[in-house]
């Protein structure tokens, strides 16, 4: 029993909900929420410490033993991820300062910003199924109000076709938990686990698996992205930068949770499908991002690659792929929102984002145009930034389990990616200066350079520096292979299994 | 009875898909009601239906309903109310701002 376990999830719904009484009170509203993001990043370098010493830990809500009570877990894949989350939302906060305009400050922007993050720290953290589906809504609610907030036309155009996909694919997700409970009577993640590994993987229980690959694949965009590129560029860049980061990565953690800890007993039908699921996706994404001449329908396809690449790691299900997957998660949310906020950047300055009317703007700000140099090639895999370590042990691990098809495609496509990230980096920062600092249609200010330039420095040092986080890794990668750990975590002394 | 339910079930969700496949923003909103209403008969279904038990379980009790299905449905009510009340606000705003309520004419246009 731990009860910090429960802070990351309760603590920004607290603070939202006091923010919404101080509604005028933006100066406020800033402080406060600053201080939630550094408090929640503190707690996960705090839970990250306790489960590397302890093991992992768990909070029985209420006192009730696991297969009966709310169960929360915390093992160290989910506490890696809680940090990385912080310091995206730390970073994209710090930019929405500046750039998100003091309507949507006014408009509750701030307490719904908190709460999506609680919804996203509640998803990797509850030990449940129906708590995940609920944790979900309160991260899905919150980016409705996200994407239409300011109520643009493209914004609200949007938002109609986000909300009706997501609507869908709740009712889905419901589906999958009624057939779940109906065949084994629990929804404990845990309990889950045990009672299928005792009555074996049938093929009813692969065919409840699908349907929740088929859920968790339209939430992370994996082959089901079809909606993706329109939403992802209609909010403004703060939202769409903090989306990129985390939204479809809640998706793609509960894939990971779900194919590893319950669904693991028939790898060559599930994992196979998982795997030519990812590699269609980094094809079709790679295509995407090639083919367009516009920087947010770009960045939006290269969302959909990372997505199918870090499928690919777990499609492998080996140890060396596992711990590429993670180490590629964590990188790939960081510079995702990276990626976006720069081209925000660009965008902002030059008042379009058609590639063909920017060029030259590494002549007035070329720190600018440096920061999206190396941002670019992390985002390919360049050693020795943070996108490399990741690529190599998930094409090894790829390679071990002889999908050699599937580290091929991920290798070839990253070659696109890094074309059409080039391609964004040539046409908007060389060529002919023709506009002067003063005809430009947007300023930068410290604010915007700070996020960035910290996000760049961390991307960098991620990359130099993997060593440092290489024993939580590896711990993370151990009890995702080992579903017994996770299991006598939650179940551990209780008689009734 | 379980096999009636299937069928109901089985209806509703055929009237939620039809209707979420016409053009018109207010019946696509009807239509993911109607889906989500078949998916909370479908939970309380599959929890098991009247088995003339109550909800507890005691030392000689052979019959016992199953309470978590109710639970879970009665989250799964809220949630899908808001969200609904949300989208409804929502779609009004979107007609009122963009002055069409046609799926193909919010199909979007690449010079905005």
């Amino acid at each position: 029993m731990n009860n910090t376990v429960i802070l990351p999830m309760i603590m920004p719904i607290l603070l939202g909900l006091i923010m919404v009484i101080f509604r005028k009170n933006i100066r406020f509203q800033r402080l406060l929420s600053i201080i939630a993001i550094i408090a929640l990043a503190a707690v996960s370098v705090l839970l990250m410490n306790q489960i590397r010493n302890e093991g992992i830990q768990t909070l029985q809500a209420g006192g009730w033993e696991a297969p009966f009570g709310i169960t929360i877990v915390a093992d160290m894949f989910s506490a890696l991820l809680l940090l990385t989350t912080s310091i995206i939302a730390l970073f994209c906060l710090i930019f929405a300062f500046s750039t998100i305009g003091r309507d949507r400050e006014k408009h509750y922007f701030y307490p719904m910003f908190l709460f999506l993050i609680s919804g996203v720290n509640g998803s990797f953290l509850t030990g449940d199924l129906f708590n995940l589906f609920v944790c979900f809504e309160v991260m899905l609610i919150s980016s409705y109000v996200l994407i239409s907030l300011g109520g643009t036309k493209v914004q609200l155009r949007e938002s109609i076709k986000y909300i009706l996909i997501n609507v869908l694919s709740s009712s889905l997700f419901l589906l999958a938990i009624a057939y779940i409970y109906a065949i084994t009577g629990t929804l404990n993640l845990a309990h889950l686990s045990l009672r299928v590994a005792e009555a074996g993987q049938d093929g009813l229980m692969t065919t409840v698996a699908f349907l929740f690959l088929i859920v968790f694949g339209m939430k992370a965009a994996l082959f089901l992205f079809f909606w993706l590129p329109s939403s992802y560029s209609a909010p403004p860049t703060a939202v769409a930068a903090i989306f990129a980061g985390l939204l479809t990565k809640v998706g793609i953690y509960a894939i990971f949770r779900l194919f590893t800890l319950v669904f693991y007993h028939e790898p060559e039908i599930t994992h196979l499908v998982i795997g030519i699921l990812g590699a269609i996706t980094m094809v079709l994404g790679a295509i995407g991002a090639v083919a367009y001449w516009d920087i947010k329908k770009i960045l939006t396809y290269n969302v959909i690659v990372g997505v199918g690449f870090i499928i690919a790691g777990l499609a492998s299900l080996t140890t060396m792929g596992m711990m590429g997957s993670i180490y590629y998660l964590i990188h790939d949310m960081l510079i995702k929102a990276l990626i976006f906020l720069l081209g925000g950047m660009i965008i902002h300055l030059t008042g379009t984002s058609k590639l063909k009317e920017i060029s030259g703007l590494i002549r007035n700000h070329p720190y600018l145009g440096w920061m999206f140099f190396v941002a670019a090639l992390s985002l390919a895999g360049i050693p020795p930034l943070s996108g490399f370590l990741g690529k190599v042990f998930i094409t090894r691990g790829t390679f071990e389990a002889e999908y050699y098809w599937l580290g091929a495609i991920g290798l070839i496509t990253s070659l696109m990616v890094l074309y059409s990230i080039m391609k964004i980096f040539m046409n908007s920062f060389w060529g002919e200066t023709y506009v002067s600092k003063e005809m430009e249609k947007g300023k930068l200010n410290g604010s915007m350079m700070v996020s960035i330039g910290c996000l760049t420095a961390i991307t960098i040092a991620l990359g130099l520096g993997a060593e440092g986080i290489q024993d939580y890794v590896q711990i993370a990668t151990e009890s995702m292979l080992n579903p017994n750990m996770y299991i006598e975590a939650v179940m551990g002394g209780n008689p009734i299994r | 009875m379980e096999t009636s339910m299937s069928i109901l079930i089985g209806v509703l969700f055929t009237i939620g898909t039809y209707l979420i496949l016409t053009k018109s923003l207010l019946r696509i909103i009807l239509g993911t009601s109607i889906i989500s209403h078949g998916v909370n008969l479908l939970i309380l279904t599959m929890g098991g239906l009247k088995t003339g038990g109550p909800p507890l379980l005691g030392k000689h009790d052979t019959t016992f309903t199953d309470s978590l299905p109710q639970a879970l449905i009665l989250t799964a009510i809220v949630i899908n109310f808001a969200v609904t009340a949300l989208f409804l606000v929502l779609s009004y705003r979107t007609y009122k701002t963009l002055g069409t309520d046609n799926m193909d004419q919010l199909r979007g246009i690449e010079d905005e």
